[in-house]
C-alpha cells in the first residue's frame, strides 16, 4: 500500500508536463490566429471555433482512452477498427428506431468492451506484446467488416443525430460529453485504487507487483475501457453520419490518437502523464486542423506540417522531462523510484509463474 | 548486470525461443501450399516468389536492426514510397540517370536515418513519434513535390534490380537479382550482428543502462541502426519499384508488415533479443502466408482476419516458450533520461 | 482471475445478444434482384445491384446528350431543366465559391482538382465567378462533415461544390448546407437526397463495369477465364462496376477464376496475377479501375504468357502500354471531364440560368480506334494522368497538368 501513497504524492510530479502542454496550446492558438489575420480572417469567429471544437471531440473520446493504456505501458492499435465496427453495430441495431437507441448504445459499448477485454487478456494472459495483440486485433476485424458487410448499412434515428449534430452555443454535445467523459477518467485516475494501480503498473510493473498490486488487471481494464471509448467514438461517427460506414478504419484514427496523447505529454512508456494533457494535445490538433483549413493550406503541406510540429512539441518536452527527472534523482524523495529511473528491463526477470502465484496470494 | 547481457549477445536464448517457431510455421505454410499447388516448388513459381518477398525481407533487416536497438521504426513504408516516387521523377525514363539517381536515392535514405536517429536519441523523442513524423512528413512533402501523383517513369536499367535476373539457369529458370541482393544484404546483416557494432546494438537493446557502463555510446549505435533501417528501405524501394514500376500507393502500410515480420521471427519489441536470420524467416512467413492464402483461394475480405490471428498465436506461443519477460514490459525500453544521466557519470 | 471471468461471462451473454440482434436486422435487397443463375459468385450481390438502375444506364449509353459535342462537360443526358432565378445574384464577379473535397488522394482526382482549378480560372476572368475557396478531407468522412459545417457556418460562401466521399454517409451534412439556403452542386458520388440544385456525374458504375464486361464477352472465346482485380470493397462506384460486371458476365460463357482487391498497389497486382498465371491461364483481366494495369500486364511479361485481352483505364500509363505492345484492351472511362462541370455549374445558377436537376455527362469508353487520337492529344502528360480530363482549352494547357 505504501506505493500507493507515494504514487499520490508524486501525482504532481507525474502531471508536471500538463502545465507545458497547455503552454504549448495557447502558443498554437496565438501562433494560428496570428496567420489567420495576416491573411485577413479571424481564427476566433463563432464558426471557426465551432470547427475547432467538432473536430476535436472524435479525437478526443479515441485519445482518452488510448491515455489509459499507454499509462499501463501498453498500446492499442486496433482502436480505429473498433471504431468502424461500433458504427456498424449503432446503425444496425437501432435500424432507424428511436426506440431501439438504448439498446444500440448498449450492443456497442458492450461488443467494444468485449473486444477491449480481449485485448487485455491476450497480452496480459497470452503475453503477446500489444502493438502485435491490438495490430492482429484490427486485422481480424478488418476481415470481419469486409467480409460481413459492403460499405454503409443500417440507420440512426434522427433523435441520436442529436449527439453528432446539435450544440450548445458554440460547444457541440458530442465535444461536451467528450469533456465530462475527461473529467470522469481524471477522477478515476487520481481518486480510484484502480487508477493509481494504472499509474504503478505503467511505471514499473515489478514494483508494482512487489507493492501487492496484481499487475493484470489494470491493464485488462484499460483495454476495456480504450476500446469502450472508440465505442463511444464509433457512437459518435454513426451520429453524425446517419449510418454506419465500414471505411472509417481507412482514417488511420489510432496514430492520431496516439499522437494526441504523447502531445499531452503522457509517456510513451507508461507511468507518467494524465488526460488533461491528452485534451489539449487534441486541441492543439484540432487547432492546427483549423487553422490549415482556414489557410486553405494544401493537404500535402498540412501532412508535413502536422508530422514536423508533432516531433518539434514532444522534443520539447521531452527536455523539459529531463530536466526535471534530473532533479529528482539527485534528490530522491523517499519511497520507491521515480519509474524513469527504474531501468524498464532488469535483464534477470523472475520467471512467470512465481509473480503470478505470488500476485495471487496477498 | 553485465554478465546476462554479454550471455545474451550471443543469442543462444533466442535462436531456441522465435526462430524455432517461425521455421516450423514457415515449413508448415510451404507445406500447405505445395498440397495445394505442388508445382509451386518447380523452380519458376518459387524464383517468382522470392522475388516478390525480397523487399519485404530486406525490409524486415531493418527494422531488425532498430528493434533490436530497442527503438521502432514507422518511416519506413512512407520512405519506401517517397523514394520510388523520386527515383521515377528524376530518372524520367532516362537510362543515363539511373546509377547517378540510385546513388542520390541512397543519400536520401542516409539523411532520413539520420534524422530519426538523432531525433530520437539526443532529442529524446519516443522513436514511435519521431518515425510516425518523418512518415507523415515523407508522405506529405513528396506528394507536393510532385503534385499529388507520381510524375516521370523508371528507366529499365532501374527496374533489372527487382524484375529481372541471370536467364536460363537450369531447373529455376530466372534467378532474380531481388534474391541475390535479399540474400546478400542477410549474409552481411548476420556479419554485421557479429561484429562489434552489433554486440553493442544487442546490448543497447537488452539494456541501455548496462550497455552505457560498459562503454557503448548508446546514441551513436541506435542513430547507426536507424540509417541502417532507412538505407534498407531504400533498397527495398529500389527492389518494389524494379517489381511493379510506378503506382501512387506503393509502400502503404509497409512499416506495419515489416515490423509483423520481424516479430514474427520472434524478435522481441524492446530490444536485446532475436536474430537476423529469425527477422528474415519471419519476412518470408509473411509473405508465404499471403500466398497462402491466395492458393487456397480464400476470399480476400478474410484474409486479414486469418492474417491476424495466425500472428497472434505465433508470438503467443513464442513467448510462451521462450521469453521470461513480465507481459507489459517488452514493449519498448528506451529510457532517455537514463542515457543522459548515465553519460555525465561515465564523463 | 474472478474480475476477468465475471467479465468474460458478461461478454459472452452480451455477444448471444448481439448477435440476435444483428441477424434479425433488416438489410432487405430492396427487389427482387435475381440476377444470374449459374454459380452463386456470378450473381451480382443484392445489396449493390439495383436492376432499374443498371437497365437505365445501359440506356443512357446509347443516347445522344444535348449540348455541343466538342465540349462534352457540358453536355448532358435527357437534362430536366431546373429554373434557377432564386439563387441569381446581382454581382456574380464578386460570388465566392467553396469546394469540399473528400480528397486528391489518387491520380484520378488528382487529375480532376488541376482541371476544376483551371476551371475556375477561366470562370474568374470571364466575370463569372469571383473567388474560389476549397477544403480537402483526405478520404474522412468525419473531417468532411467539419469542412461542409464549416463552410455553412462562416456564411461566406455563395454557392458550395460537394464531392462526396461516401454516400450515404455524406447525406445529413449536404442536407445541412441546402438548409443553409445556398445553391449546392453536388458531382462524383452522390447522396441519398435530392436538395441539391444539381448533381453532376458521368452515366455511372454499371455502364462502366458493363463496357468494360461486355469488350471481354466480345472478345473472348467461350470458355476463357476471366481474372478480376478489385480496388477495395464498400465504395459505392467500385462496387456499381463489379455488380454489372457480374451481371454481364453471368449471362456470357466465360469463365470467372475470382476477383482479388488490390488497393491499386502495383506490387500486389503483379503478385496475385503472376500466383494466378502459376496455375492456369488468364485469358482477360477486368479491373474496376486502371490503376497498375501496367503491372498486371508485366505479370504476362514475366511469366512468358501471351498478354490478356484487358479492361483497363483512361490513365496514360496504361493507354501507353496499349499501343506500344498491340494489345486487345479497353479504357473504360469514368469521366474526368467532370471536374469542370460543378464549377461552370456554380456559376450559370449565380447568374440564374437553368440546369439540370440530374446532369449525367457522357462516359464514352476508348476503343481502338481512337487509342491514336487520345495518345496524341496527351503526348506532354505524365504517366498517371487521364486522357478524357478534358482540359485543352483552359488556361494554363498543358503547363498545369504537365508541372503539377
Amino acid at each position: 500500500m505504501t506505493r500507493v501513497v507515494s504514487a499520490s504524492r508524486n501525482l504532481r510530479a507525474r502531471t508536471g508536463t500538463t502545465g507545458l502542454v497547455y503552454l504549448a496550446l495557447v502558443i498554437v492558438l496565438v501562433v494560428g490566429a496570428l496567420f489567420v489575420a495576416l491573411r485577413g480572417g479571424n481564427l476566433f469567429t463563432a464558426a471557426n471555433t465551432v470547427d475547432l471544437f467538432t473536430r476535436s471531440s472524435l479525437l478526443g473520446f479515441l485519445a482518452i482512452g488510448q491515455t489509459l493504456v499507454i499509462l499501463c505501458r501498453s498500446l492499442d492499435l486496433s482502436v480505429g477498427y473498433v471504431t468502424a465496427l461500433s458504427t456498424m453495430v449503432a446503425a444496425i441495431t437501432m435500424a432507424g428506431d428511436p426506440s431501439r437507441i438504448v439498446l444500440g448504445i448498449g450492443a456497442t459499448l458492450g461488443l467494444a468492451a468485449l473486444i477491449g477485454l480481449v485485448n487485455g487478456l491476450v497480452i496480459t494472459r497470452l503475453r503477446v506484446n500489444p502493438f502485435i495483440a491490438t495490430l492482429g486485433m484490427g486485422l481480424i476485424i478488418k476481415g470481419y467488416l469486409d467480409t460481413r458487410f459492403q460499405g454503409p448499412g443500417g440507420s440512426i434515428p434522427a433523435e441520436f443525430q442529436t449527439f453528432g449534430l446539435s450544440r450548445v452555443g458554440v460547444l457541440p454535445v458530442s465535444t461536451l460529453v467528450m469533456l465530462a467523459l475527461a473529467v470522469a477518467v481524471i477522477l478515476f485516475l487520481r481518486r480510484t485504487r484502480t487508477g493509481f494501480h494504472m499509474y504503478a503498473v505503467g511505471g514499473d510493473a515489478e514494483v508494482a507487483r512487489l507493492s501487492g498490486i496484481r499487475p493484470e488487471l489494470p491493464v485488462i481494464i484499460a483495454h476495456v475501457l480504450c476500446s469502450m471509448t472508440a465505442g463511444v467514438a464509433g457512437l459518435l461517427l454513426a451520429s453524425r453520419f446517419g449510418t454506419g460506414n465500414t471505411l472509417v478504419y481507412g482514417n488511420g484514427y489510432e496514430l492520431e490518437a496516439i499522437a494526441a496523447v504523447v502531445l499531452g505529454g503522457t509517456y510513451l512508456l507508461g507511468g507518467r502523464g494524465g488526460v488533461a494533457g491528452t485534451v489539449a494535445g487534441v486541441f492543439i490538433l484540432a487547432t492546427l486542423d483549423t487553422v490549415f483549413n482556414t489557410l486553405s493550406v494544401d493537404p500535402f503541406v498540412k501532412d508535413v506540417l502536422r508530422g514536423a510540429i508533432v516531433i518539434a512539441a514532444v522534443a520539447i518536452y521531452a527536455r523539459g522531462q529531463h530536466a526535471r527527472t534530473a532533479v529528482r534523482l539527485r534528490f530522491p524523495s523517499g519511497g520507491a523510484p521515480p519509474p524513469a529511473t527504474v531501468p524498464p528491463d532488469p535483464p534477470t526477470s523472475p520467471p512467470e509463474a512465481e509473480p503470478a502465484a505470488r500476485g495471487g496470494t496477498r | 548486470m553485465t554478465e546476462p547481457t554479454t550471455a545474451r549477445v550471443r543469442f543462444p536464448t533466442a535462436l531456441r525461443g522465435g526462430t524455432g517457431t517461425v521455421s516450423v510455421l514457415l515449413v508448415l505454410i510451404f507445406v500447405v501450399i505445395a498440397t495445394q499447388n505442388p508445382s509451386f516448388f518447380e523452380g519458376p513459381p518459387l524464383m517468382a516468389f522470392a522475388k516478390k518477398a525480397a523487399p519485404l525481407v530486406v525490409l524486415a533487416i531493418g527494422q531488425y536492426l532498430v528493434i533490436v536497438s530497442g527503438e521502432f521504426d514507422l518511416s519506413v513504408g512512407s520512405l519506401v514510397g517517397a523514394q520510388v516516387v523520386i527515383a521515377a521523377r528524376l530518372i524520367d525514363g532516362d537510362e543515363a540517370m539511373t546509377y547517378p539517381v540510385i546513388g542520390l536515392m541512397l543519400l536520401f535514405g542516409l539523411l532520413v536515418g539520420l534524422v530519426n536517429g538523432l531525433v530520437t536519441t539526443l532529442l529524446r523523442v519516443p522513436s514511435i513519434i519521431t518515425t510516425l513524423g518523418t512518415m507523415l512528413i515523407l508522405f506529405g512533402a513528396v506528394r507536393y513535390w510532385t503534385g499529388g501523383a507520381p510524375t516521370g517513369a523508371l528507366s529499365e536499367g532501374f527496374r533489372v534490380f527487382g524484375r529481372h535476373g541471370p536467364d536460363g539457369v537450369p531447373v529455376l529458370g530466372q534467378i532474380p537479382w531481388a534474391l541475390v541482393i535479399a540474400a546478400l544484404l542477410t549474409v552481411g546483416a548476420i556479419l554485421l550482428m557479429r561484429s562489434p557494432y552489433g554486440r553493442s546494438l544487442m546490448a543497447t537493446g537488452d539494456n541501455d543502462t548496462a550497455a552505457a557502463f560498459s562503454g557503448v555510446r548508446v546514441w551513436r549505435v541506435r542513430t547507426l541502426a536507424f540509417v541502417g533501417s532507412s538505407l534498407m528501405a531504400t533498397v527495398a524501394a529500389i527492389l518494389i519499384g524494379g517489381f511493379a514500376g510506378v503506382t501512387a500507393q506503393v509502400g502503404e502500410g509497409l512499416e506495419f508488415t515489416a515490423i509483423t515480420a520481424v516479430v514474427l521471427g520472434g524478435v522481441v519489441l524492446g530490444g536485446g533479443r532475436g536474430t537476423v536470420v529469425a527477422a528474415v524467416l519471419g519476412a518470408l512467413t509473411v509473405e508465404a502466408l499471403f500466398t497462402l492464402f491466395n492458393q487456397l483461394y480464400l476470399p480476400s475480405t478474410i484474409q486479414p482476419t486469418a492474417q491476424g490471428l495466425i500472428i497472434i498465436a505465433a508470438v503467443a506461443y513464442v513467448s510462451r516458450r521462450g521469453d521470461p519477460r513480465p507481459p507489459t514490459r517488452p514493449r519498448r525500453r528506451p529510457d532517455p533520461p537514463n542515457e543522459r544521466q548515465l553519460d555525465s557519470s561515465r564523463r | 482471475m474472478r474480475a476477468s471471468r465475471v467479465l468474460l461471462a458478461g461478454a459472452a451473454g452480451l455477444t448471444l445478444v448481439l448477435s440476435a440482434c444483428t441477424t434479425d436486422a433488416p438489410e432487405n435487397p430492396d427487389e427482387g434482384t435475381a440476377g444470374g443463375e449459374n454459380g452463386g459468385e456470378m450473381s451480382p450481390d443484392a445489396e449493390w445491384f439495383d436492376q432499374a438502375e443498371f437497365g437505365t444506364q445501359m440506356a443512357q449509353r446509347d443516347i445522344e446528350p444535348e449540348g455541343p459535342a466538342d465540349e462534352p462537360w457540358t453536355q448532358a443526358i435527357e437534362p430536366e431543366w431546373v429554373d434557377t432565378s432564386d439563387f441569381a445574384i446581382d454581382d456574380p464577379q464578386d460570388a465566392h465559391v467553396c469546394f469540399s473535397n473528400a480528397s486528391v488522394s489518387n491520380p484520378w482526382r488528382v487529375t480532376g482538382f488541376i482541371t476544376m482549378e483551371q476551371q475556375v480560372e477561366a470562370l474568374v476572368d470571364e466575370g463569372r465567378i469571383g473567388s474560389f475557396d476549397s477544403s480537402d478531407a483526405a478520404d474522412d468522412d468525419n473531417q468532411q462533415i467539419s469542412d461542409i459545417q464549416a463552410f455553412v457556418d462562416s456564411g461566406n460562401c455563395d454557392a458550395i461544390i460537394i464531392s462526396p466521399s461516401t454516400t450515404a454517409t455524406l447525406t445529413p451534412a449536404v442536407e445541412t448546407a441546402c438548409e443553409s439556403g445556398v445553391p449546392v452542386v453536388v458531382f462524383d458520388r452522390g447522396v441519398n437526397s435530392d436538395c441539391m440544385v444539381t448533381f453532376i456525374h458521368p452515366i455511372g458504375g454499371y455502364a462502366y463495369g458493363a463496357d468494360a464486361a461486355d469488350f471481354l464477352v466480345e472478345s473472348l472465346e467461350p470458355g476463357s477465364t476471366v481474372l478480376a482485380l478489385r480496388i477495395l470493397p464498400g465504395v459505392d462506384v467500385l462496387e456499381h462496376r463489379w455488380a454489372a460486371a457480374q451481371e454481364v458476365f453471368a449471362d456470357s460463357e466465360l469463365e470467372v477464376l475470382g476477383f482479388e482487391f488490390t488497393e491499386g498497389d502495383g506490387a500486389q497486382i503483379k503478385d496475385l496475377v503472376s500466383q494466378h498465371l502459376q496455375r492456369g491461364e488468364v485469358n482477360g483481366i477486368w479491373m474496376d479501375a486502371g490503376d497498375g494495369a501496367v503491372a498486371g500486364l508485366e505479370a504476362f511479361e514475366d511469366a512468358g504468357q501471351p498478354y490478356p485481352v484487358i479492361a483497363g483505364e483512361d490513365e496514360l500509363s496504361f493507354m501507353r502500354k496499349w499501343d506500344e505492345e498491340g494489345l486487345t484492351a479497353i479504357a473504360p472511362v469514368y469521366s474526368n471531364f467532370q471536374w469542370r462541370t460543378p464549377v461552370i455549374a456554380a456559376g450559370m445558377i449565380l447568374a440564374g440560368e437553368e440546369v439540370p436537376a440530374e446532369w449525367v455527362l457522357p462516359q464514352d469508353p476508348i476503343r481502338e480506334d481512337e487509342l491514336d487520337d487520345y495518345l496524341d492529344r496527351n503526348s506532354d502528360m505524365p504517366s498517371l494522368h487521364y486522357a478524357k480530363f478534358g482540359g485543352e482549352d483552359l488556361p494554363g494547357f498543358p503547363e498545369a497538368w504537365v508541372d503539377r
